[in-house]
């Protein structure tokens, strides 16, 4: 009993680290060899330990096994002759077997060049999303097919061609210098960011599987805090929004999975130690003189770890949300903003802003009219939570708006 | 990733705000110009809530030079202008009608100032 479970845990924290030596070793050219020498690994640790027991020391067993097969593969093929003496040449003696490197530094050092490499423009977003859930997370493709709502072909088609065009640029799979790092952690950070949203905001009911993408979203932005040369001040800010989001994980969804609204959140549940390490992050954030979105939505973040409703609390989010808007817009930030202005100067001064904004394609939109327009025009709320409920499509939100409705009917 | 880009229709106006800012008469008292001020910045958090400012607003200094046809500089142009620049912002707007809408809620007009709009054009527009 205790293998079965055994086995899915080291796969999901040790195939990535393997993947990840094997790559920086091959080039991404042999992508596929590095998966295929990790996945024979592990299914001869299936078979083994089926027969034998797990051994005393599981991982280093897999380390012992990765090795042998990564020699015995360079002995019999000639990606060695290809690829690898021309480089090596140098240094080692050409009978010299090359031994993987499975040190704890290599390792965090090879997986900090595959983020750089998977994090990189020439592939789009969701390919960079899905390929980093695949080889730096260890997640399956259906598991990622989950994630996304969406079945394994498309995932499997979208990871395969991320693949050819890392490989047709001939990205390669090294440290990045300092000056590219500057350069370049910016795509970096987003993909973290979205990777982290999309099991955050996700309308997956999976509420486990939600967790694991966050949990590896700040595992991965928590190796580039670790890392002198990628420790900045954004990165630290996004690990710090990380924190405070997470920090409310359990108490925003019921047994469902379905969102409880901030308001109606239970705060015994929020979890006091992730909201002191985002504290950490945030203060870590503050240095330099670049100000982020990260900065700017962590703040934010931070202000709503405070449950209680202080002026001070909404002016300052008031104020945060003024800043991401001039330093980029977004229609969510700009309903989120008219919000937080209704609770720091009333409801009349919010309509005139909300009815300015004019998404009128947008349900949020009109959920939120329907909220400032309650207790001043019920009616007026009523129609446009109605309208908001014509728009809405997944169920959570339908349900939401729904409640809405009924407790305005009722009290007529 | 949805990303979000106004609609094409919208172009980029630049409006430019002036007024006295050198005869006594036409200056407003310290509490009147603190209140000025604060309205100023909620009609720019209110342009970026409504995704219409094109380019972060930027404070210009109040000295200024000017270079004349002789190629003499001097300083400040308030001697022989009455009015001058009191700053600029580039907005997004899809018509000359939607970019006066917007500069008429602009507060230099409450100082009896004005706003001139400039539409971006390009070398292959009329």
């Amino acid at each position: 009993m205790e293998e079965r479970a055994i086995l899915p845990r080291l796969f999901r924290t040790e195939y990535q680290k393997i993947v990840s030596v094997l790559c920086s070793l091959f080039g991404i050219k042999h992508i596929e060899v590095a998966e295929d020498i990790v996945s024979d690994t592990f299914l001869s640790a299936a078979e083994h330990w089926n027969t034998k027991g797990v051994p005393e020391n599981p991982t280093a067993w897999l380390y012992t096994v990765a090795k042998n097969k990564t020699k015995n593969y360079l002995k019999h093929n000639n990606i060695f002759e290809q690829k690898l003496v021309p480089n090596l040449k140098a240094g080692a003696s050409e009978f010299e077997e090359i031994e993987l490197d499975l040190s704890v530094k290599n390792i965090a050092d090879s997986q900090l060049a595959m983020i750089f490499t998977i994090c990189n423009p020439v592939i789009s977003a969701d390919a960079q999303v899905a390929l980093a859930l695949n080889l730096l997370c260890g997640f399956g493709v259906q598991e990622i097919a989950d994630a996304f709502l969406t079945n394994k072909e498309v995932i499997y088609k979208r990871i395969n061609r991320a693949k050819e065009k890392l490989k047709e640029a001939n990205i390669r799979i090294e440290q990045p210098s300092l000056a590219a790092i500057d350069q370049r952690l910016e795509t970096v950070l987003t993909t973290l960011y979205l990777l982290f949203s999309e099991g955050y905001y996700s309308t997956s009911q999976d509420t486990m599987l939600r967790k694991d993408l966050c949990a590896e979203a700040m595992r991965l932005c928590y190796l580039l805090v670790e890392n002198p040369a990628t420790n900045k001040p954004a990165a630290n800010a996004l690990l710090a929004l990380m924190c405070f989001h997470s920090s409310r994980f359990d108490a925003r969804l019921n047994e469902k999975g379905e969102a409880i609204l901030y308001e109606d959140q239970d705060e015994t549940l929020w979890d006091k130690e992730l909201i002191a390490t985002g504290e950490y992050f945030l203060n870590q954030a503050a240095t330099g003189n670049t100000l982020t979105r990260y900065h700017l939505e962590a703040g934010i973040a931070y202000w709503h770890t405070q449950k209680a409703d202080t002026p001070q609390k909404w002016e300052s989010i008031l104020e945060l949300y003024n800043s991401l808007l001039i330093l980029e817009y977004s229609p969510i930030a700009a309903l989120n903003r008219t919000y937080a202005l209704a609770k720091a100067k009333g409801k009349e001064s919010a309509i005139t802003a909300a009815e300015q904004l004019e998404l009128k394609d947008n349900q949020f939109y009109y959920s939120l009219l329907g909220t400032l327009y309650t207790d001043i025009d019920n009616s007026i709320a009523l129609a446009h939570f109605r309208k908001a409920l014509s728009l809405a499509t997944s169920p959570v939100d339908k349900a939401t708006i729904t409640a809405n409705i009924e407790k305005l009917e009722n009290q007529h | 990733m949805i990303t979000f880009s106004p609609p094409l229709s919208m172009k980029e106006f630049l409006l430019i705000f002036r007024r006295d800012f050198i005869n006594k008469e036409a200056q407003p008292d310290n509490k009147t110009y603190v209140a000025h001020l604060g309205r100023w910045q909620e009609w720019f958090e209110s342009l970026a809530a409504q995704d219409r400012l094109a380019s972060p607003p930027q404070h210009w200094d109040m000295k200024g030079k000017i270079v004349k046809a002789n190629k003499s500089v001097t300083n400040g142009p308030y001697v022989e202008i009455k009015e001058s620049i009191g700053g600029m912002a580039v907005i997004k707007a899809s018509s000359y009608e939607e970019a006066t809408v917007i500069a008429q809620g602009c507060p230099i007009l409450e100082l009896g100032g004005n706003v001139e709009i400039r539409k971006a054009s390009h070398a292959n527009e009329e």
